[in-house]
């Protein structure tokens, strides 16, 4: 043998070794586009695993007053529809595209503490597990077996670290990694509203871990005076799982969308700083679960929302003041955005005076409707904790849920398409994906406004209902999640088709791209970019194409 | 299509010393978070009529109190270190980490001596489990500091002399904590 000859230990075409050997690097990388498609992954089958509870919980639903699970089973698929709505879906797809995206889109060649990143994944990922587990074997909230509450406590503890680990990963690579030239108001949308969501991470998490270590150390101990022991396990960590906690989760998807409009439309976004700002008004729902607010209580006649004559406004305003910073604010970030693709859809005429025509993706759809459902979940909040409608303790908070976590993975599954040749080096087909936007979005209007019409109805949260007229809506919501299942599970079929199969076929540019992701190859390599890039504006490939298309002009 | 301009090298950005910086507000948040439970379960005892800390229990006011003492000073030897280290003064560098570690222990084992004179047991009631959870938290936190102190000591005594972002990062690691501490002091250990 010479010494340039292979070795045979790792040459050879052993059909267990190669898998193997790929796997152990896949487990160990610190490429932060490795480690966000794991969490990506995981999220879309802790996604598929949460419309599955999803699925079973509308089943006994439609026949509301006969109940095929006992009382114990019913309190852990209520409770596993919430921690896979916010633990299995919501967080770790907005985590992961963040991860997998933004040292990209930063010109950095990593992300700051790939390993923490690395190491914050696993123990989300564990922890999901772990508390999955205790909620098969009656833990969870209100969990009958001691042990098992004991181990969904310390699930959660594990997962809340892990993504403080996340967040803190995220925050510095935003603020330290910006390729030169890149001041704060050139970043991308997306990576804007990644950093909006990691610092919301490094405070949110903390508190949840603190809560956890209170509610774990109360009920391990047998004391379980302080918080109820199991029963009390909702009422002081609660607030992670509704809204308007949830809407922080959400601000990568909204970024998605604010990220697409101006390729769609093709323009420049002005008002940059207005974008800015709506992300991180959405953002300010953080400081709801800060201040770990279960439940806001806004009457309308008599109290808050009027003021008679003798009554004390600045008691008034004190009241009203937490429900409309926490509802009201994200609902105006959001409407920000919206504003601002009406704004950019204007027609316009190019430079030789032809009419600019948007260019609509499937990744675009995708988020658009993400969007939209978030948009309606933030609304139905809203007006939720007000008393006099009788919404509250009813299916009306689960619709809204529901509707923020389907419409952020609608927003997940943008980002997936839109950034696929980059992360996979695949272009998805248009008319095969497009169509799963539409049936996504079908799904989850399906799967939750029956239950805000239901719950203006008196449906209550758990199970039973007296009211046959109900029916009907449950109904059409098991018919929701029935379409998201397709959705889902055609989605990562159509993914892992696209992996699995040709040659990697994606252009470096395919979408006409304004960023510089799509100034590297795709797939994007190891370290992102050979040369570090020199940034100039906040559209640096669109001024490029600018300058190329005006050499060519004059040179003709 | 043209390639775009490559830029220059980009400079250090302190990548260590944000990472610490966030860590930081993460464990602020922590306790804070922690403390406002306590606050609010404490008031509502008091709301109540029932009294917050246990017949018999008295909370031992000279160590808490050297606690809190103890933190400035081992700020001033982390500062220390990062002092030194700027001017490339091994012996004191190391000497100032050795000495930061010494006093954690010391607070490792004051908060043991204060667990040992209350006598407070876990499932005594709603107070024994939070106050074990607050200050088995903050025991925590001040163990992972102790090994900070000891991982940048050994780094430095290795030879990895020119990254002074870490000890920085050190630094910075026990001000948090002894704003942490100052918290836990006042609502824990004073207003009991």
């Amino acid at each position: 043998m010479t010494t340039i000859d292979s070795s045979p230990d790792t040459s050879g075409d052993s059909t267990l070794a190669r898998p193997l050997a790929a796997g152990v690097d896949w487990l160990t990388s610190s490429d932060h586009k490795k480690i966000g498609r794991i969490l990506v992954g995981a999220g879309l089958l802790g996604l598929l695993a949460t419309i599955v509870a999803n699925l079973l919980i509308a089943i006994e639903r439609v026949d509301g007053g006969a109940a095929a699970l006992d009382s114990d089973s019913w309190a852990q698929l209520l409770g596993s529809q919430r921690v896979g709505l916010v633990f299995g879906t919501a967080l770790p797809l907005a985590a992961g595209l963040a991860v997998a995206i933004v040292p990209l889109q930063l010109g950095a060649r990593a992300i700051a503490f790939p390993r923490l990143v690395a190491a914050g994944t696993y123990m989300w990922l564990g922890g999901l597990i772990l508390s999955f587990v205790s909620l098969l074997n009656n833990g969870g909230f209100g969990g009958g077996d001691g042990d098992m509450v004991d181990l969904f406590l310390a699930a959660h503890g594990l997962m809340a670290l892990g993504f403080t680990a996340v967040g803190i990963s995220l925050v510095t690579s935003v603020l330290t990694t910006r390729a030169p030239g890149m001041t704060m108001r050139r970043v991308p949308f997306f990576s804007f509203s990644a950093l909006v969501f990691g610092i919301g991470l490094v405070l949110v998490m903390p508190v949840l871990f603190g809560a956890m270590i209170y509610l774990f150390v109360d009920h391990r101990s047998g004391a379980r005076e302080a918080f109820g022991g199991n029963e009390g396990i909702y009422t002081w960590a609660g607030w992670i799982f509704t809204q308007p906690s949830t809407f922080l989760f959400a601000v990568p998807a909204l970024g998605l969308f604010a990220e697409l409009l101006p390729v769609t439309f093709r323009k420049r976004a002005k008002l940059r700083g207005l974008v800015f700002g709506g992300l991180s008004l959405v953002g300010v729902s953080a400081l709801a679960a800060v201040t770990q607010q279960l439940r806001f209580d806004v009457p309308w006649e008599g109290s808050q929302l009027s003021v008679a004559d003798g009554d004390d406004f600045s008691t008034k305003l004190g009241d009203v003041a937490p429900w409309a910073m926490f509802h009201l604010l994200p609902l105006l970030g959001a409407g920000i955005l919206f504003l601002m693709m009406l704004f950019l859809a204007k027609p316009a005429k190019d430079d030789d005076g032809e009419t600019i025509l948007p260019n609509i993706t499937a990744g675009f759809l995708f988020a658009f409707f993400g969007f939209g459902m978030i948009f309606v979940g933030m609304v139905g909040s809203a007006i939720e904790p007000i008393v006099d409608l009788g919404l509250v303790d009813t299916v009306f908070s689960e619709a809204s849920l529901v509707y923020v976590a389907y419409g952020i993975a609608l927003g997940a599954m943008g980002g997936i398409v839109y950034w696929a040749p980059k992360l996979w080096g695949h272009t998805l087909d248009m008319k095969k994906v497009a169509p799963l936007a539409l049936l996504g979005v079908a799904g989850t209007i399906l799967a939750a406004f029956p239950h805000y019409i239901a719950g203006f109805l008196d449906q209550p949260a758990g199970l039973v209902y007296d009211n046959g007229d109900l029916q009907i809506w449950n109904i059409l919501v098991l018919a929701g999640h029935g379409l998201m299942v397709l959705t889902v599970m055609a989605f990562a079929g159509l993914l892992v088709a696209a992996m699995a199969g040709s040659e990697q076929n994606a252009v470096d540019d395919p979408y006409d791209g304004q960023t510089i992701e799509w100034a590297t190859t795709s797939p994007a390599p190891t370290s992102n970019f050979v040369d570090v890039l020199l940034i100039t504006s906040a559209e640096p490939l669109l001024d490029l194409k600018t300058a190329n298309d005006s050499n060519t002009g004059s040179a003709s | 299509m043209e390639a775009l301009a490559a830029g220059p090298a980009p400079a250090p950005r302190n990548q260590i010393v944000v990472g610490a910086t966030l860590a930081s507000v993460a464990i602020a948040m922590l306790t804070g978070g922690m403390l406002a439970i306590w606050a609010v379960k404490r008031s509502a005892a008091i709301e109540a009529g029932q009294s917050w800390l246990p017949s018999g229990i008295s909370v031992p006011e000279v160590p808490s109190n050297v606690v809190l003492i103890a933190f400035p000073a081992l700020c001033s030897f982390a500062q220390w270190a990062v002092w030194a280290s700027k001017r490339n003064d091994r012996s004191n560098t190391v000497f100032a980490l050795g000495v930061s570690a010494f006093v954690a222990l010391l607070i490792l084992n004051a908060q043991a001596f204060i667990w040992n004179q209350m006598g407070v047991a876990v499932a005594d009631g709603q107070y024994g489990s939070m106050f074990y959870a607050i200050t088995g938290m903050f025991f925590a936190l001040v163990v992972a500091g102790l090994l900070f102190s000891f991982v940048a000591m050994f780094r430095y005594l290795a030879g990895r002399t020119r990254e002074r972002q870490i000890l920085i990062a050190h630094a910075i690691f026990w001000y948090a904590m002894t704003a942490v501490y100052a918290a836990i002091w006042f609502l824990v250990y004073v207003t009991k």
